[in-house]
């Protein structure tokens, strides 16, 4: 019998003989026959780890991975960076890996050290002061700052730009069913961008929660963010801002715009693709809603024998001692990918992130005039690295001719099968970029 | 009894060697201007004019790190050598299950066509995920006994939330908006958080003194008000609830709904099923019972199996095949509550878990949970001397001891005893959990430790309680050997220094 139990034939004969027992099943007489079963699981006998490492690989070979088989031209909170070799060697120590939650700090040190470094980075990244130690994704970390939001001015209205990812914005009302939440949406203008209204014509409007943006948003357009914060003090709430991390190595901070709570997914920071997980959710705020924060908060302090050490802090928000009452309910959170947007950002240093910051830029920029130039002019005015198309055809149709041709054609948005959310990152030679261009001229003809 | 030593014990890391106990600096500390590590191709893409994007452009660069490679490599070695593990050694953490977490399995999560796969990749080009997706799907529903399952929830409290907004769904399908969950006092923190933020109200049913669900005040509590119960069973204080048809039979008596916190589950996988129990509604988290790793604090996975007649509010999309398994695609049920995940899950985690419950098969995993149950039971059975162990009846695959007497006898409370496992060479058990127990001490060895690293985990605990009768001031200055000893979490919560700029204000 396979199994990575150590006991020998004769140790469990002798355990059991410790309790008084003679077979296993002894073990489980504290459970009503009834519920206990007599057959094995309908499921396959064991299997050696070379066979699973096989059928895992069968599987791999059944669908199309970036680089190896298909050029991407697709992100949407998914993007497909190059990794430093040093974050792969380094994220997968298996002292990073096999520990837990650093409930017992003198032994935690290594974790609780690369985080507190980790919310370091997100802070200066987004330009706000504090930062949390992870949450499960960019659409997690979105639902949890509206919580926030409401838990402070305890307003249940939240005004949603359109521009915020469609996944994101469903996760919202799916949590929204349970957090009462009444969604508005804020549409977007010809050019992807949010068409916020100005003050005069807002004399008077109802109080909200929050008022959500992109930064820049799923379509790719660059959002005004002193509109969206005017916006947000006429009604009394709070401005989230949804940031895409990498965006922010050009651009300004979310913060310096007067952003309450930014979030984003940290998937650009080190984390391969991973078909969507496990990814990274980021938060950060404004130092007066600490108590307010969802999550695991590392800090800093001073053991008996006055030496610095990091421990969690600010426990009294959390589940486990607060319960029904808390300000969250994450538990387990996606800290191993913390660790590695930390030593991946370690290693791109403040101007290796700036020269990739500006790589994407150029590269998108680069195919936005190739694309217009057969005809497909973005619609996106003000764009970092992400923009929209607006396609002749079905987009659906067009991605799916464009995979033959070795391409992920970017996205399709929900509800708009005439156009094209398209992505270049530092990984996009310009060889892949005019290839592309040549097979988009082809198909449209 | 005694183990004798056929062996030594395997999970005890006491050994691990440690070069002096300085400070380790920051990484902002070791960063000097134009220092690099950074590499990035040359793209051959021309620089473009910044000019569309001028009034959005930053002044200054990220304050990020300058360091070298050599300098950023030797920091997170460093800082890794000062963190316990399970690669280390036992880490007997009540109702985490920290089991050992096999290496073949991060050779799955290396494969390039399941690890760099885009989660927008149309459904054509992603029939390898969509039939793993299915694949496990029908594990999770077959080890628990249920319909169909959502794998996106990332770990298990994003579980507990998926089911308990189902649970809202289902009852507003009826026309019926009952505000109550039952909870027992038992329960972990995020059962009763959940329920707070699925828009119910946590209704607390006490233990009774055999640490299982007092039925008959669950008789009193429950009415047409109650939208259901959410339990663990084994409970978290390890032991199986007996009555657990009659507690359901209850719920269901007014129309409410029963989900299973499946915390636990390495107990009876192959064993009983949450299914067979009654359950409607069931989490895995994946990360505990199938050996994914926890990463320092995770990620982790929590699928939601129901029984069939919920599987319309599961949130979609869900991998199914139109073609009798010849193919498969995305399909999102008719009342799907909606996604609870940007893309589909933690997708990487998922797949480990399945190679873990492949490589045991069948039998593999009801001998995995037998085992499990087997070692709690001796090393509490070892222990029983030292501590009095909470509740009489035999355990499952944890347990829990109190040192409510040591504390009244020397002043030694459950958190020294924790505190000086460390410094024998054990990670320490979890403290002051479950809260119906006084100074609980809740152990949970898991099936992958030896009966030679019980013993010596035994042994470590005995002389802990034999030191504390002789010299309790030494068992309260514990750990020593440790990278940093005991910290000022006071100073910590009172003037927060949450990164290197509060630092320095
Ligand atoms: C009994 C119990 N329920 C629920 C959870 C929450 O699971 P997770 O940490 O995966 O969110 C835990 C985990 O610590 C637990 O022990």
């Amino acid at each position: 019998m396979p199994s990575f139990a150590p006991h020998t034939d004769e140790e469990i004969q002798q355990m059991l003989a410790d309790l008084g027992m003679s077979s296993l099943q002894e073990l489980y007489s504290s459970i009503p026959a009834a519920l206990l079963r007599t057959e094995p699981l309908a499921l396959p006998p064991d299997q050696s780890e070379i066979e699973v490492l096989e059928e895992f690989a069968a599987y791999g070979a059944q669908n199309a991975a970036v680089r190896s088989s298909l050029v991407n031209f697709a992100g949407g909170g998914a993007y497909d960076h190059d990794l430093s070799a040093a974050v792969r060697h380094l994220g997968s120590q298996s002292a990073f890996v096999t520990a837990y939650t650093p409930y017992q700090p003198e032994v935690a040190q290594g974790v609780l050290q690369a985080l507190f470094e980790f919310q370091t980075i997100i802070a200066r990244l987004f330009g706000l002061p504090i930062a949390n130690a992870s949450l499960y994704d960019g659409a997690a970390s979105l639902v949890e700052a509206v919580n926030m939001a409401v838990g402070f001015t305890k307003e249940r209205r939240i005004l949603v730009s359109a521009g915020v990812h469609p996944s994101y914005r469903e996760a919202l009302g799916t949590f929204g069913a349970g957090t009462h939440l009444l969604l508005e949406t804020i549409d977007l203008c010809d050019d992807d961008s949010t068409c916020f209204p100005s003050a005069d014509e807002e004399t008077e409007v109802p109080r909200a929660g929050a008022v959500i943006v992109g930064y820049p948003n799923y379509f790719g357009a660059i959002e005004d963010l002193a509109a969206a914060r005017a916006m947000a003090d006429r009604r009394g709430a709070l401005l989230i801002v949804v940031a895409d991390p990498v965006a922010l190595g050009l651009l300004r901070s979310p913060g310096e715009f007067g952003a309450d709570i930014v979030v984003g997914e940290g998937q650009s920071l080190g984390i391969p693709l991973s078909f969507g997980g496990p990814y990274l959710g980021l938060f950060a705020a404004k130092s007066e809603y600490v108590r307010l924060m969802p999550g695991r908060l590392v800090g800093e302090t001073l053991d008996q024998e006055g030496r610095r050490a990091f421990v969690t802090t600010l426990r009294t928000r959390e589940q486990d001692i607060r319960r029904e009452k808390a300000t969250s309910n994450v538990c387990t959170n996606q800290t191993l990918m913390a660790i590695q947007a930390a030593i991946h950002m370690s290693w791109l240093g403040k101007r290796g992130f700036q020269m990739l910051a500006r790589r994407n830029y150029d590269g998108a920029h680069y195919l936005a005039q190739q694309l217009a130039g057969i005809g497909l002019a973005a619609s996106t005015t003000h764009f970092f690295r992400e923009f929209t198309v607006h396609t002749p055809i079905s987009a659906t149709e067009l991605q799916h001719r464009m995979l033959a041709h070795g391409f992920l054609a970017g996205l399709v948005p929900p509800g708009h099968d005439d156009r094209l959310v398209v992505v270049v990152t530092e990984a996009r030679r310009r060889v892949e970029i005019d290839g592309f261009v040549d097979a988009m001229a082809k198909e449209l003809r | 009894m005694r183990f004798s030593s056929t062996s030594a014990p395997g999970g005890r890391a006491s050994s691990a060697p440690l070069v002096g106990d300085a400070e380790e600096p920051t990484i902002f500390e070791l960063s000097a201007p134009s220092r690099r590590s950074f590499s990035l191709r040359e793209t051959d893409v021309p620089a473009m004019d910044l000019g569309p994007i001028e009034a959005w452009l930053r002044d200054e660069p990220v304050e990020l790190p300058e360091v070298s490679e050599r300098d950023l490599v030797a920091h997170f070695t460093r800082l890794a050598s000062r963190n316990y593990s399970v690669d280390l050694g036992a880490y007997p953490l009540g109702s985490c299950t920290m089991k050992y977490n096999p290496k073949f399995a991060d050779q799955v999560a290396a494969i390039d066509g399941l690890t760099n796969v885009h989660p927008a990749t149309p459904p054509e080009a992603i029939q390898g995920w969509l039939r793993l997706f299915h694949e496990l799907e029908r594990y999770v529903c077959e080890i628990t006994g249920m319909a169909q399952a959502t794998l996106q929830p990332p770990a298990g409290a994003s579980g507990e939330l998926t089911g308990l907004l189902i649970m809202r769904a289902y009852h507003a399908s009826r026309g019926r908006t009952p505000r109550k969950v039952v909870i027992p006092d038992s329960a972990h923190g995020t059962n009763p958080a959940s329920v707070s933020l699925a828009g119910f109200q946590a209704v607390t049913v006490p233990s009774g003194a055999n640490g299982l669900v007092d039925l008959a005040k669950l008789r009193e509590l429950v009415d047409d008000d109650t939208a259901g119960i959410m339990l663990t069973n084994p409970n978290t204080l390890g032991l199986f609830e007996e009555e657990i048809r009659e507690i359901l039979e209850v719920i269901h008596g007014v129309d409410g709904l029963a989900y299973y916190d499946g915390a636990n589950l390495n107990a009876i996988v192959g064993v009983a099923r949450p299914g067979d129990m009654g359950f409607d509604i069931v989490h895995s988290n994946l990360h505990k019972t199938f050996a994914t790793p926890h990463g320092g604090g995770g990620p982790g996975a929590g699928p939601v199996a129901v029984v069939e007649h919920l599987a319309d509010f599961l949130p979609g999309p869900l991998a199914r095949s139109l073609d009798g398994g010849t193919s498969y695609t995305w399909m999102t049920p008719r009342r799907s509550i909606g996604r609870v995940h940007a893309f589909h899950g933690n997708s990487v985690v998922l797949a480990r878990a399945l190679a873990f419950m492949k490589y045991l098969g069948n039998e593999g995993m009801r001998t995995m949970s037998e085992l499990a149950v087997l070692n709690a039971n001796w090393l509490r059975a070892r222990l029983a001397d030292s501590f009095a162990v909470a509740y009489e009846q035999p355990c499952m695959h944890e347990f829990v001891v109190s040192a409510e007497a040591l504390k009244a006898e020397t002043g030694v409370r459950a958190l020294d005893v924790a505190k000086a496992l460390l410094d024998s060479g054990f990670h320490a058990p979890t403290v002051y959990f479950p809260l119906v127990v006084h100074e609980a001490l809740m152990i949970e060895p898991t099936e992958t430790e030896s009966p030679q690293t019980l013993e010596a985990m035994a042994s470590a605990l005995e002389n802990i309680v034999a030191m504390a009768h002789k010299d309790a001031a030494a068992v309260v200055s514990m750990p020593r050997n440790t990278p940093v000893r005991r910290l000022d979490e006071a100073l910590a919560a009172r003037r927060p220094i949450l990164t290197e700029d509060q630092r320095l204000r």
